[in-house]
């Protein structure tokens, strides 16, 4: 018998073990992704913050003065610049803190200055880093300068670099930035708040009624998903604008401002509501709903009582990924925001308004903050969804009711008619030749090439940009999800990854690709021939629909038998011939998800590349942003209209592919 | 071994060849409207033949953050095109290389670098315009505006707009303009009162006339160019130039410091400043650098060139920065304006 | 084919020549000790059964075989080489899950032929491989099916061929019965017997049932909390369980608190139960003292009269009072109870024949004899007395 009763474990080293070749391959690709995921997420990233922090300040010892009597004669007297601030104090400490295009004129220093007076300065640094303008001519070093009184006063201080916490002084000191704040929060909750109320109320239709046309209300719910998020913007100008076609409805409110942002991200986040928000009713429990009737409990308080609780996961997680997608969006605000600021659109303007790239990194490490909150309570909510999703309960199967089905039906046609009509209106105003003046119909804003934004090269780039992104961006996710998913031991390393994995939900697409131009825009960085090419742009959207993507993957693996890679093993099979010949094939469904999800998403995708694009890469969502900044709102629309089209035209073509692969490579599905 | 020492041989020798064989390429930035570039890129060609332009082309703001955001790795061998204000930031950069061109004594002063040599010339120049919607405004009972002191009357309340000088080149120069006319004090109390009359502010410069001829806003604080362009589109606006004098900036070329290919920037820019360039940019702009050239553009008011001020472009650049931020602390924040 | 003695005896003193060796094998998930200070051997040929209830590292140990998941230490030998952290694929096993871990999407010949591939057989080798192991499984028409049209039985069959396809020196069966319905199991016990039988392999299979267990292995390896509580044929588990935990898992057991006095000179070992002494197995080692004293229903005999020639060991019979009977189809179970035994109460199962024979009704008094040989004593759980 070989029962040994001693509980104390032999101390030592544990057995290691020897790895094999699969093994080996897979931590090398394990080990390639996080490395991508790395030098496309996080290296940026840490670029940024260090840019927030980054500051300027103009350093008064840096440069000194020699001052002649009246008959221009120098005694040889110098004093610097500190040694007269500090006597006179004429330069404030506030005042030289500044930016990276700070300048500083030295006249202040000198009360008894005249530009007629017959004195004359010389001026020199006690440094050989010292800059100094005279004019806009740029001086260096420590040789003396001399000029006179007329030339002294054009004379400005250069500011030194450093690092410190007076960027974001300075952001909270300034009223009107600081203002955004406040104004982002506040649309973002009121847009929240409205569209859940009305997506719960249309899913609810959907899910518990008996109407008629559940499918076309459903396709039409998911055409917004479809357009980039500032079209919603330009159909209320045309409908809403002074020479709108509702105008009156206004009641002489300007549609430019909260109104016009509050009614587009209704429209543009009122699909992903509505997708969390059925899948959440569809898993509720038919038994509750038994058992409330066998109670006798109204209509009503069954709503309050099981309804609303049994969805209050979902509800909570389309809460927060509307508020996400509110507060990091900046095309919207920026076509109807008019004087209303948000903290998406500040990023742009301090960006390519100002150069001030500093300021643009702290908006964005602001930005980054309810986005990460909304993104972390987000992630918890939905491992309870899960919970729940995963427990047994039997599916509601509403029952005809007139009076209620005709109430839904009224009420989705009225959803239908407004998403359908924000459509319509874009592609009535692309068609119109000068609205309001000439209102014959011409394809006269179909020529792109006129405008401003790239003209049909743009849209070209954009299909190969979606196109490229779909197949790299898929083989990526899925390879990276694979191996993190079935490499053996490493778990050091497979955390890492999964930590890199859901990072990027959290990160507006406009600090993304801020981020970028940090970290790649950088000379000494060996990556820095990316820059400006299409590869780049490939490489931050990919990265920014990293988190959805990879998610989709991880379910489709995990519902694969997890022996799979244990009886290849034992038949000396390599885990590639596995991947190749089982997992992928499985997983065809998801995989085809996966790359109509990128593709979309990079046909409309304007914050993670409107700081990034070139000449050669002009891209059709951000013509749409560009046209209508330089005024050309129609061919904006019909730039719009053109992604709407291809997105729609490339769903169907996924829908006859996957249906086609399906039928190929998973007939073993049907019995 | 002998067969790919002789590839590698051979490979070398395509390399040069193709160097020599193929035109040198350039690569350029530029602000230039998109629909001029190739007709631009083909004139300079048919004078030289080996030279092949890259475009990179994009809106002022976004060049000008380009160019500095490559401030110590320049991408640009030339910048043709941007405004000349943009220009004086690089040079104070000193991302310039100072060359004087081939000619350049022939130009106006006003369009050359005061440096000698100058880091920039200058091409033609964009000023700043009102665009005046006709059938709005009397629509709305406006009598049409006929200077800057006109646009702040109450009877305009919510029916100018201009662009946001924190984005817009135009917005920048018109602001300039204002404090360089009116003088600090009465430059900030113009704006003061004008603010109140703004339905808002937009990002692009172009974008307040296309409003005007579209009937959004009817008054728009634009530039002449844009606003004659609209017109040939048949636009009902009229072009306003104020009698105060109207602000302006003008489009310049340059050499980036540190090209690789210095010869073929130096020819580019000498071609840039030619008489026939300078023909070549009055299709577009009523005022070009090369005096004698400019001849009067279709729907371009025709007493602008003495409207424009002298403009102090150094002043302009050298307080942008202050400029910028009191514009910022009085005007950009939604609880002021009520269109 | 060697007899179970044979395997028992070569078992005993052939740790060296095992097919198969582990040595102080130990595992750890955390603070959890999975498997404790396991030291085992398996012979060339052998089947072998890990028994025990979930959790008691029985599937644990089979991964540890196969590579799956590493002991933190101990050794593994496999055909005397040491595979003690060798990455799976480099160990020599072919290996069938509860799941069957069926590739859906391919056919079960090309299931069948996956391993098969690349190994520098030639197209028709493989097809005629197939063909071969698909008739040894007795499948030899559904080649060209997808796993999902097949039943799980059959399913199963396709996961066996698969393992064995590359005629690997063990095969590692996980529950390969247990995801299928009862009659299925029983039928599939005998086929998966004989296919072993028929090629020799060596053989480990983890169950929980133990009536599976009973049935297919050569030796079964009862484990409990992370240790081995016994290894034998199926007729010693079942005959001469060493620990309660043995006896209790195995089979139906009663487990009385009793008095114990061991062996002295010419005095046989005797167990007081209640007020009753019987003469009983004895164990070697235990103290005088409580202890649990255990027999099995089955070895309950029934007699017509508390004297006779049927009677052997006339110290061991009582007459108790039936208090209950059960008919459960091919004996009766009963409730037997009576003075001497105090609070006891014993269940004993007879045959059809007997009870017919003895007219044993409910409420009548039955004479039995408990053979001395069956009755068993452990020492006594701590905490119950």
């Amino acid at each position: 018998m070989s029962v040994t009763m001693n509980s104390g474990m032999p101390k030592g080293k544990p057995l290691s073990l020897r790895m094999g070749r699969d093994d080996f391959l897979m931590r090398a690709f394990v080990l390639a992704i996080s490395l991508y995921l790395l030098l496309s997420l996080a290296f940026p990233l840490y670029a940024m913050l260090s840019k927030a922090f980054s500051t300027y300040r103009f350093d008064l010892s840096q440069i000194e003065f020699q001052v002649s009597d009246q008959a221009g004669a120098f005694s040889g007297d110098t004093v610097t610049a500190k040694t007269l601030n500090d006597k006179l104090k004429s330069i404030s400490g506030d005042d030289l803190a500044t930016s990276s295009d700070g300048r500083l004129s030295l006249v202040p220093l000198f009360p008894d200055f005249s530009f007629r007076s017959p004195v004359h300065y010389k001026i020199r640094g006690t440094t050989a880093e010292t800059v100094y303008l005279v004019g806009s001519e740029r001086h260096v070093g420590t040789d003396w300068l001399e000029v006179d009184s007329n030339t002294f006063r054009r004379v400005v201080l250069r500011p030194v670099q450093s690092i410190g916490f007076s960027n974001f002084t300075e952001y909270f000191s300034t009223p009107s930035l600081f203002e955004s704040i406040e104004n982002s929060i506040l649309i973002s909750l009121i847009s929240t708040v409205i569209t859940v109320s009305l997506a719960f109320a249309f899913a609810y239709a959907l899910n518990r009624s008996c109407m008629r046309f559940k499918g076309v209300f459903r396709l039409i719910a998911m055409a917004p998903i479809l357009v980039p998020s500032l079209l919603p913007g330009i159909a209320l100008v045309y409908l809403f604008g002074n020479q709108g076609m509702l105008k009156e409805v206004m009641m002489g409110e300007s549609i430019y401002g909260p109104y016009g942002i509050v009614i587009g991200s209704v429209f543009f986040t009122f699909p992903h509501a509505m997708i969390i928000i059925t899948t959440a009713l569809a898993i509720s429990d038919a038994r509750l709903y038994e058992a409330a009737v066998s109670l006798r409990a109204s209509a009503w308080k069954t709503f309050w009582t099981v309804t609303i609780p049994g969805a209050r996961y979902g509800l909570i997680s389309a809460a927060f990924v509307v508020f996400n997608l509110v507060i990091t969006d900046f095309g919207l605000p920026k076509v109807i925001g008019g004087q209303f600021n948000m903290l998406a659109v500040d990023i742009y303007k301090q960006v390519i308004g100002q150069q001030n790239f500093e300021m643009g990194a702290v908006v964005s490490v602001v930005l980054l903050m309810p986005a990460f909150i909304a993104f972390f309570v987000d992630r918890q909510v939905q491992k309870k969804q899960v919970a729940l999703l995963s427990a047994r309960s039997v599916v509601f199967d509403p029952k005809p009711n007139r009076k209620f089905d005709r109430l839904c039906f009224l009420y989705c046609s009225l959803i239908g008619i407004f998403i359908v009509g924000i459509l319509g209106v874009c592609q009535f105003a692309a068609l119109i030749k000068f609205w309001p003046y000439d209102l014959t119909l011409s394809l006269k804003n179909y020529n792109f090439d006129r405008m401003d934004g790239g003209g049909w090269g743009a849209y070209h780039n954009s299909i190969e940009l979606a196109a490229l992104t779909a197949i790299f961006g898929t083989l990526v996710i899925f390879i990276g999800a694979y191996m993190v998913d079935k490499t053996r031991g490493f778990r050091v390393g497979r955390t890492f990854f999964q930590l890199l994995a859901m990072l990027p939900m959290a990160i507006p697409g406009m600090v993304l690709g801020l981020a970028y131009i940090f970290f790649f825009n950088n000379p000494a960085n060996p990556l820095n021939f990316l820059y400006g090419t299409m590869a780049i742009l490939v490489i931050v959207t990919v990265t920014h629909f990293y988190t959805v993507s990879h998610l989709t993957a991880m379910t489709a693996l995990k519902q694969m038998d997890n022996e799979f890679e244990s009886v290849a093993a034992s038949l000396k099979q390599p885990f590639y011939k596995l991947f190749a010949r089982v997992t992928v094939p499985v997983c065809m469904p998801a995989i085809l998800d996966i790359g109509i999800y990128l593709f979309v998403n990079a046909m409309t995708t304007v914050s993670a590349v409107v700081f990034l694009y070139s000449t050669d890469t002009t891209l059709a969502s951000v013509a749409v942003l560009n046209m209508d900044d330089a005024g050309d709102i129609a061919p904006a629309a019909a730039m719009g209209m053109m992604i709407f089209y291809t997105n729609a035209l490339a769903r169907i073509i996924h829908l006859i592919i996957s249906k086609g692969i399906l039928k190929k490579t998973q007939a073993w599905r049907s019995r | 071994m002998a067969l790919s020492k002789k590839l590698a041989l051979a490979a070398v020798a395509s390399l040069c060849m193709a160097g020599n064989a193929l035109a040198t390429d350039l690569t350029v930035y530029t602000a230039v409207e998109a629909e001029d570039l190739k007709r631009y890129a083909e004139e300079f060609n048919k004078a030289h033949p080996d030279i092949h332009i890259n475009w990179v082309r994009d809106s002022t703001g976004v060049i000008t953050a380009k160019l500095l955001a490559e401030k110590n790795n320049p991408q640009a061998d030339v910048i043709w095109g941007l405004a000349a204000t943009s220009l004086l930031l690089m040079k104070s950069e000193g991302m310039l290389e100072p060359y004087a061109p081939k000619g350049v004594e022939k130009l106006d002063k006003k369009f050359v670098d005061s440096s000698t040599p100058p880091t920039w010339t200058g091409m033609d120049a964009w000023v700043a315009s009102v665009c005046f919607n006709t059938i709005e405004g009397k629509k709305l009972g406006l009598t049409a505006p006929t200077s800057w002191k006109d646009l702040t009357k109450p009877e305009y309340k919510g029916h100018v707009i201009m662009p946001n000088p924190n984005s817009s080149g135009t917005g920048f120069l018109d602001v300039s303009s204002w404090l360089q006319m009116f003088g600090e004090k009465g430059g900030w109390e113009y704006m003061d009162a004008l603010h109140e009359n703004i339905a808002r502010y937009t990002h692009s410069g172009s974008k307040p006339c296309k409003l005007a001829a579209a009937g959004e806003i009817p008054i728009g604080i634009s530039f002449a160019f844009r606003g004659a362009k609209s017109k040939a589109d048949g636009a009902p606006i009229d072009i306003i130039v104020p009698p105060e004098g109207v602000g302006w900036d003008m489009e310049a070329t340059a050499i980036v410091a540190g090209t690789s290919k210095l010869d073929a920037a130096k020819t580019l820019v000498d071609w840039t400043i030619s008489k026939d360039a300078n023909v070549m940019y009055n299709t577009g702009y009523a005022v070009v650098a090369y005096p004698g050239v400019a001849k009067p553009v279709k729907f371009f008011p025709d007493n602008l060139t003495d409207k424009m001020i002298d403009n102090d472009f150094e002043f302009a650049a050298n307080n942008r920065k202050a400029i910028l931020e009191e514009w910022q602390k009085r005007y950009d924040s939604k609880s002021e304006p009520k269109s | 084919m060697r007899t179970e003695a044979a395997f028992e005896k070569s078992a005993e003193d052939g740790h060296e020549k095992a097919y198969l060796r582990i040595d102080n094998l130990w595992k750890n998930f955390g603070e959890f000790i999975a498997l404790k200070d396991i030291t085992m051997s398996v012979m060339e040929g052998e089947f072998i059964c890990f028994l025990g209830p979930s959790g008691c590292g029985k599937t644990t140990l089979l991964r540890a075989i196969a590579g799956l998941d590493l002991q933190a230490t101990g050794t593994i030998e496999q055909a005397g080489k040491d595979i003690s952290n060798l990455p799976p694929a480099e160990r020599d096993f072919g290996i069938v899950f509860q799941s069957y871990a069926l590739f859906p999407n391919l056919t079960i010949e090309k299931n069948v032929a996956f391993g098969l591939e690349n190994t520098g057989l030639a197209k028709p080798a493989i097809t005629a491989r197939v063909k071969e192991l698909l008739e040894l499984v007795g499948l030899p028409d559904q080649g060209k099916k997808y796993p999902a049209q097949l039943s799980g039985g059959q399913q199963q069959r396709i996961a066996l061929a698969r393992a064995i396809a590359t005629s690997p020196g063990l095969l590692l069966l996980d529950e390969p019965l247990s995801a299928l319905d009862a009659k299925v199991r029983v039928h599939l016990r005998h086929e998966v017997k004989e296919l072993q039988r028929k090629l020799g392999i060596t053989t480990v299979m983890v169950t929980h049932d133990q009536e599976e267990a009973l049935s297919m292995a050569d030796r079964i390896v009862v484990m409990n909390h992370g240790v081995i509580e016994q290894i034998g044929t199926p007729t010693d588990i079942y005959r001469e369980p060493e620990t309660l935990f043995v006896a209790d898992f195995i089979g139906e057991m009663n487990q009385i608190a009793a008095n114990y006095t061991p062996a002295d000179g010419e005095e046989k070992p005797i167990v007081t139960i209640g007020n009753k002494s019987f003469v009983c197995a004895g164990a070697a080692g235990l103290r005088a003292g409580p202890v649990i004293a255990a027999i099995r229903p089955e070895d309950i005999i029934p007699h017509r009269e508390d004297v006779g020639p049927l009677i052997t060991e006339p110290e061991n019979c009582l007459t108790l009072r039936i208090d209950e009977m059960e008919f459960l189809g091919s004996f009766w179970r009963t409730r037997l109870s009576g003075a001497e035994l105090g609070e006891v109460e014993l269940i004993a199962d007879f045959s059809i024949n007997a009870v017919r024979r003895l007219s044993m009704e409910t409420g009548k008094q039955q004479v039995i004899e408990i053979p001395s040989n069956r009755l068993k004593v452990f020492a006594a759980k701590k905490g119950a007395a």
